[in-house]
């Protein structure tokens, strides 16, 4: 499986230390939260919100540089919307490399 | 240029926020993390350009182009390639940038800004971000966003519209579409010569009408009823014997 890196962080910080810092901190406080409303509201099988949470958890996952992982992630963003959730396991099998690569960080 | 970022994500206000501090002709005035605190902002003050994610909960990008009068230029952040076409509907928007943004697009995106300028549209207070009309050459056409598709219908083959919560079920010969409306906004889309409110729950196509009884219209299969308030409105517009 792909691995998360810092590629897109350090093409768009243009050497800026500090804001490579202050954005690596501020996804490891987003993330977390925007997946603990991804797994309540997809408990609660309402799939539109899911899609909705899957929308914004994509962007981080393109930001830490997961080509094939957004790809499956705007899938089951689709999915999702027709009620479908077929690529709930390869998903949060991406949520879980992501946890694991900010925890390291 | 003085601008302002609305976002629900933090991350990407900050890497809008980074990308804009590396143009001196820029300067970030606000951040905001939802439409409506911006509005309230743009009550106040005046700015030169936006940087608007469309995918917000409960008032979208587009919703919040719609409110505001006079937008100023709006560069479109998303991370969602699909609203392209509906973006360009609207003369204030200059670019369309999908996320994740690469500094060079973004460069390119300002370039633009400084160069476009903007025609004032007049802006009404309420429209609707998931309906648009478009008069097209082969006539009325009425274009809802379903599932991110923007999906023709014909509006001659409209025979009824019924409010449905935070939907509306548009109802046609052919087939039917629920949209994420509401019956007012749908109401001023359609055409007043075919269209007839005739209870707060339903528009009907005069046209389709197969009876009337009393305090009900039979239209198709459906029977509706007419309220006492719209019941004269509909007498005036039969072509009674």
């Amino acid at each position: 499986m792909e691995q998360p890196n810092l590629s897109y962080i350090n093409s768009m910080s243009g050497g800026d230390k500090a804001f490579e810092q202050k954005l690596i901190s501020i996804i490891k406080g987003e993330f977390p939260e925007e997946k603990r409303v991804y797994y309540t509201n997809l408990k609660a099988k309402n799939y539109k919100l899911t899609a909705d949470n899957v929308h914004k958890l994509k962007h981080k996952i393109s930001i830490l540089g997961l080509e094939k992982s957004y790809e499956i992630a705007v899938a089951f963003e689709n999915n999702l919307l027709e009620g479908n959730t077929e690529l709930q396991d390869q998903f949060e099998s991406i949520l879980k490399t992501i946890t694991r690569y900010l925890q390291e960080l | 240029m003085n601008c302002i970022i609305i976002d629900d994500e933090a991350t990407a206000r900050a890497i809008i926020g980074q990308l804009c501090s590396n143009i001196e002709s820029l300067t970030v005035l606000e951040e905001f993390p939802n439409a409506m605190q911006a509005i309230k902002y743009l009550n106040q003050n005046t700015i030169d350009l936006i940087f608007l994610d469309i995918h917000m909960p409960d008032f979208t990008g587009f919703d919040f182009i719609e409110t505001i009068k006079n937008p100023p230029k709006i560069i479109l952040t998303t991370s969602d390639p699909n609203f392209a076409i509906q973006a360009f509907e609207y003369d204030c928007i200059v670019d369309y940038l999908v996320k994740p943004i690469t500094p060079e697009r973004f460069q390119k995106a300002i370039q633009k800004a400084e160069t476009t300028v903007t025609k004032p549209k007049a802006h009404t207070a309420t429209s609707d971000a998931s309906i648009e009309k478009v008069e097209s050459s082969s006539g009325n056409d009425l274009y809802v966003n379903i599932d991110r598709r923007l999906i023709k219908i014909d509006i001659p083959s409209v025979y009824l519209v019924e409010a449905k919560g935070d939907y509306i079920q548009i109802k046609t010969e052919d087939k039917n579409y629920t949209v994420h409306s509401t019956l007012k906004k749908i109401e001023e889309k359609l055409p007043d010569d075919l269209f007839l409110k005739i209870h707060r729950s339903y528009i009907i196509n005069v046209d389709k009408i197969i009876d009337i009884e009393d305090n009900s219209v039979l239209i198709k299969k459906d029977v509706i009823p007419v309220s006492r308030s719209n019941r004269p409105e509909l007498m005036k517009r039969l072509n009674l014997l």
